[in-house]
């Protein structure tokens, strides 16, 4: 429990004050307002890259911690902490903000210093929700991230923003309220909301909850999150919310936001409520498949190409919620990996169809066609970050699909059988919406004339390429540093549960590699 | 004899400067003058209660408690803040200031009693004193219809509910032979006619808290009244006429589950009604109206808690510090937000519809951003005071097992959430159609702006530590009498 400085603190208003900076400046000083940003944002991301020393590999628990009274009654606390999993979570927000900064330079031409103020508040949000150990606070920052996205939505977006923002804050918020109840019903039960504490209190039989209030209280926290995720039939705010965003809010939104609903549910429904998570598990990994399956179907269709990402998002994410509810090691590995590796492809692709965009101010694929030829480069980015997405071996999204349905598959293998109809699924929606858009021929005189990646753009999209090419070649790395939490989360649901892997070289929690088939492990037990 | 005087001072002092000012009216001219001696009349009030004698005063008739010091301060503090905030609006109206000023002090005085009461006659006169100066505020402006519409409805229906509870102490007095709380706290259940008298006086209190089914006379006179004055309704009324249901309700021991009951469906009700009315206006000055219904409401929720747990002394103390923390951070943050409205409304009062709102953002960066903090904390995001007043309310109701007034409460912010939003979402992602109004284009007063400040201030800060504010209420027994 080791208390490092002050980074998590830092990491987590260092946007804020970096907001307020911003507001002395002149809001017609456009050029001084975007580096500003640029330089805040990346000065995070550097700081957060810090986090790296300070979390071993292996470590369970959290190894970076910080602790303040707050307030002294109810005893709510200024209690951060990270481990693999939110480590990670917080390097993707800090890195992707910049991108969001980049992406807007010249997409965003009025209320600059608004757009950008409203982008680092956000920041604050998001990167407090991940690091949060106390549940007062987790809920504090999950409602504080709400205004600024509402805003960028509404004010920055194109024709139906208003509509989308407000859907966007009346389906978050009647989730977070109902998450606020159950945890001021964990409150009175157990005196505290540090989360850490009550995670304890049940692990060790000293917190008794009756069925019916634990199913009570799992599907609380359960809907606020799956209202995030989102998990059909929940899902209905996202399409509306991600077309009408611009570009930087649909990266952020999709980058990450929809990740705090994941990760909430790893972090409270499964460790808090394993009984309810045990009998809910066959619902969720229904709705799950089919949220897979329908993301996947009603991609296929879509004339436009942003509300294609947005379905590949359901779909996605539909995959890492199954990862999760098949309590299995390897599969929950799979979901924090899939969370990360989802977050780089669809914030690229987001990016790219904002390219897209910034030509020619249309989403419809029927206005594109050809565009292979007068965009050589952008296509050959498109393609890629299309590659990953689909989960083709050696880039990311394989690495995260695949552990998910391994995992799953040793848990219900009919489970897995119908997710992988999703990557199949995917590879066809992706692949030829990219044939609509970038093959064939031009038909459209515009789209003759187009220019291809600017320096600032090919510069961005060098940047995500890398980090998938890297992503899908090193997973390690990655998986080392959150093995041991993910498994803690599942022993803390069932120390009866057996981990399985079956792979002949594993990662063990304590790192390094081990050179036994999945056959011998099993055999040790 | 005399010493009963320094129970009142607080009282004493803020009639006489309301007396002041109405004699120095035909001599005094400058309405700053006017403002400031009223401003000093209502912190002199507000400062005395430092050497106000704590205890019985009046041979029981008033008690000055840490209740009576707490909305001392807080309808002191509501009374000088709306003094400030409308003087510009008499500017703009050209209305005297004088008799404005002296009523406010005088509604203040009588809410001072109603804080203070401990026998039910007197908490009649603070009930009536409060009353009248307001019936009269709300018509003060001679030449507006609407005002004079609401006056009357004022009146009238606030006659009658007085009327009910006079008839409640009435049937009281029959049954028990006393008016005095002391005495009722002993009271035996048994019968109908206590019940009865309770049920009374509860439907009078009712009509001023502005509880359902009571509530019909707020939209409207919230509507007409001047908006300051419409600022001091939402405001010290309420908060004094909740501090004699406290005392009542509390000290009251007869019939426990049926006062439970009774206040858990005007708990419900009044949520309800004042959320879903609020969701349909185009006024904002209306929709204002309906949300401190929606507000009453859940303050109600706590009283739910306060009546549910009374056998437990643990539990109680924290449901009182619901209400009483509810009570502050509404009524400061109600101020901050009708000051803003006063402001935009220009002169008359015309522009009061949301369309008259849509791009304040740009056009008045300041008024929409406080406004947007004042709407948030109704709202009750986090880092605002209603946030964690609602939060206080949420616990109160669920330790005290009443999950399901925690669900409506949910239920309710929802509903909350969209017209907030709707108001927020027009000022700053709607484009202005009409012609920007020439006084409008000055942003607001220089006084106005300070009140809202002040208010935004308050917000953050109980948003951020609301411990200090707690402790006050924590820290020692409420009630002198209480159990």
């Amino acid at each position: 429990m080791a208390l490092n400085g002050h980074l998590l603190t830092f990491l987590v208003f260092f946007p804020a004050a970096g907001a307020l900076a911003l507001l002395w400046l002149r809001g017609d000083d456009e050029v001084w307002i975007r580096r500003f940003a640029l330089v805040v944002s990346l000065v995070e991301f550097v700081a957060s890259l810090l986090m790296l020393r300070a979390v071993p590999i292996g470590a369970s628990g959290y190894p970076m911690e910080e602790f303040a009274k707050w307030i002294t009654w109810p005893p709510i606390n200024y209690h951060l902490g990270a481990d693999g999993i939110s480590m990670f979570l917080v390097i993707l927000t800090t890195f992707l903000t910049p991108i969001c900064v980049l992406a807007s330079w010249q997409g965003i031409n009025f209320r600059i210093k608004e757009f950008h103020v409203m982008l680092l508040l956000l920041e604050v949000g998001v990167v407090g929700v991940f690091l949060s150990l106390d549940m007062f606070l987790f809920f504090l920052f999950w409602e504080i991230m709400l205004i600024p996205m509402a805003f960028l939505i509404g004010i920055w977006g194109h024709e139906r923003r208003i509509y989308a923002a407000v859907k966007f804050i009346l389906y978050t918020m009647a989730g977070s309220i109902l998450m606020l109840v159950g945890m001021v019903w964990l409150y009175n039960a157990t005196g505290t909301f540090d989360l850490p504490t009550i995670q304890a209190m049940i692990h060790s039989g000293q917190l008794v909850l009756s069925e019916r209030t634990e199913i009570l209280l799992f599907l609380a926290f359960f809907v606020a999150f799956a209202i995030k995720v989102p998990l059909f039939p929940l899902h209905t705010w996202l399409p509306d919310a991600h077309v009408e965003a611009p570009t930087a809010g649909s990266i952020i939104l999709a980058g990450v936001l929809l990740k705090m609903g994941t990760y909430g549910m790893i972090r409270f429904c499964l460790p808090l409520f394993p009984g309810a998570a045990h009998r809910a598990a066959p619902y969720v990994a229904t709705l799950a498949i089919i949220g897979i399956i329908y993301g996947a179907l009603v991609a296929l269709v879509q004339p436009n190409l942003k509300k294609l990402v947005a379905y590949s998002s359901v779909s996605h994410l539909g995959f890492v919620v199954l990862g999760i509810f098949a309590f299995r090691e390897i599969s929950m590995q799979g979901a924090v990996y899939q969370m990360l590796a989802h977050g780089i492809s669809t914030g690229a692709l987001f990016l790219l169809v904002g390219m897209l965009h910034d030509r020619r101010h249309t989403f419809e694929i029927s206005e594109y066609g050809g565009l292979c030829a007068p965009m050589p480069k952008l296509a050959s980015f498109f393609l890629f970050v299309a590659l990953s997405s689909m989960g083709l071996p050696m880039l990311n999204g394989f690495v995260g699909e695949f552990l998910i349905l391994l995992g799953t598959y040793q848990a219900h293998w009919d489970w897995a059988s119908w997710a992988a109809t999703g990557v199949i699924l995917s590879a066809c929606y992706l692949l030829w919406s990219y044939q609509r858009v970038f093959y064939g021929d031009i038909t459209i005189d515009k789209n003759r004339q187009l220019k291809d990646t600017s320096p600032r753009e090919a510069g961005m999209l060098w940047a995500l390429s890398v980090v998938i090419l890297w992503m899908g070649i090193s997973s390690p790395f990655l998986t080392r540093r959150f093995a041991a939490p993910c498994k803690a989360v599942i022993e803390m649901m069932n120390p009866n549960l057996m981990h399985e892997a079956v792979l002949p070289r594993t990662v063990t929690p304590q790192g390094g590699l081990q050179e036994q088939t999945g056959r011998e492990r099993l055999a040790q037990r | 004899m005399f010493r009963n005087i320094f129970h009142v001072l607080p009282e004493l002092l803020w009639c006489g400067f309301g007396v002041l000012l109405m004699l120095l009216q035909p001599f005094v001219k400058s309405r700053q003058a006017l403002t400031f001696l009223a401003m000093i009349g209502a912190a002199a009030g507000t400062l005395v209660t430092f050497f106000t004698t704590v205890g019985s005063g009046f041979s029981g008739l008033i008690q000055f408690d840490t209740l009576s010091l707490f909305f001392h301060w807080l309808v002191g503090l509501v009374a000088f803040l709306v003094i400030l905030s409308s003087e510009s609006y008499l500017q703009r109206e050209n209305l005297e200031g004088a008799e404005f000023y002296a009523l406010i002090l005088f509604a203040t005085a009588g809410m001072g009693v109603l804080a203070s009461a401990q026998e039910l006659l007197t908490a009649f006169i603070g009930l009536e004193m409060s009353s009248i100066a307001s019936y009269v505020l709300a018509g003060y402006r001679r030449e507006s219809i609407k005002a004079s519409e609401s006056a009357m409805k004022y009146f009238l229906l606030g006659s009658f509910a007085t009327a009910f509870f006079l008839y409640g102490i009435a049937l009281v007095y029959g049954v028990t032979g006393s008016t005095n709380l002391a005495a009722l706290a002993n009271a035996s259940p048994k019968g109908t006619l206590l019940p009865l008298g309770l049920t009374l006086i509860l439907v009078g209190l009712g009509f001023k808290v502005a509880a359902a089914p009571f509530q019909i006379w707020t939209p409207d006179v919230y509507e007409g009244a001047p908006t300051p004055v419409s600022a001091l309704f939402s405001a010290g009324p309420k908060a004094a006429t909740f501090a004699l249901l406290l005392r009542i309700f509390s000290t009251v021991h007869a019939a426990t589950d049926y006062w439970f009951w009774a206040f858990w469906v005007l708990a419900t009700l009044t949520m309800f009604v004042g959320n879903l009315g609020a969701m349909v206006q185009n006024n904002v000055k209306r929709m204002l109206a309906y949300s401190s219904i929606a507000h009453a409401g859940y303050t109600l929720v706590a009283f739910a808690a306060v009546t549910s747990v009374r056998g437990d002394p643990q539990a109680v103390a924290p449901a009182y510090a619901a209400v009483l923390f509810y009570l502050a951070s509404y009524s400061l943050v109600s101020i901050g937000a009708f000051t803003v409205v006063s402001e935009i409304g220009g002169q008359g009062e015309r522009y009061m519809t949301y369309d008259e709102y849509a791009g304040l953002g740009t056009r008045q960066p300041f008024a929409a951003a406080a406004l947007t903090v004042f709407l948030l904390s109704f709202l009750g995001l986090p880092i605002t005071a209603g946030f964690f007043a609602k939060f206080y309310v949420f616990k109160a109701a669920i330790r005290s097992d009443l999950v399901w007034l925690a669900v409506f409460i949910a239920i309710n912010s929802i509903i909350g959430a969209y017209y907030y939003f709707r108001l927020i979402v027009t000022m700053y992602m709607r484009e202005y159609k009409g012609t920007v109004p020439a006084d409008a284009a000055k942003g607001m007063s220089p006084t106005a702006a300070m009140v809202v400040a002040v208010a935004v201030l308050i917000t953050l800060y109980l948003g951020l530590l609301p411990n200090h504010v707690l402790q006050i209420v924590l820290s020692r027994p409420l009630m002198l009498s209480a159990r």
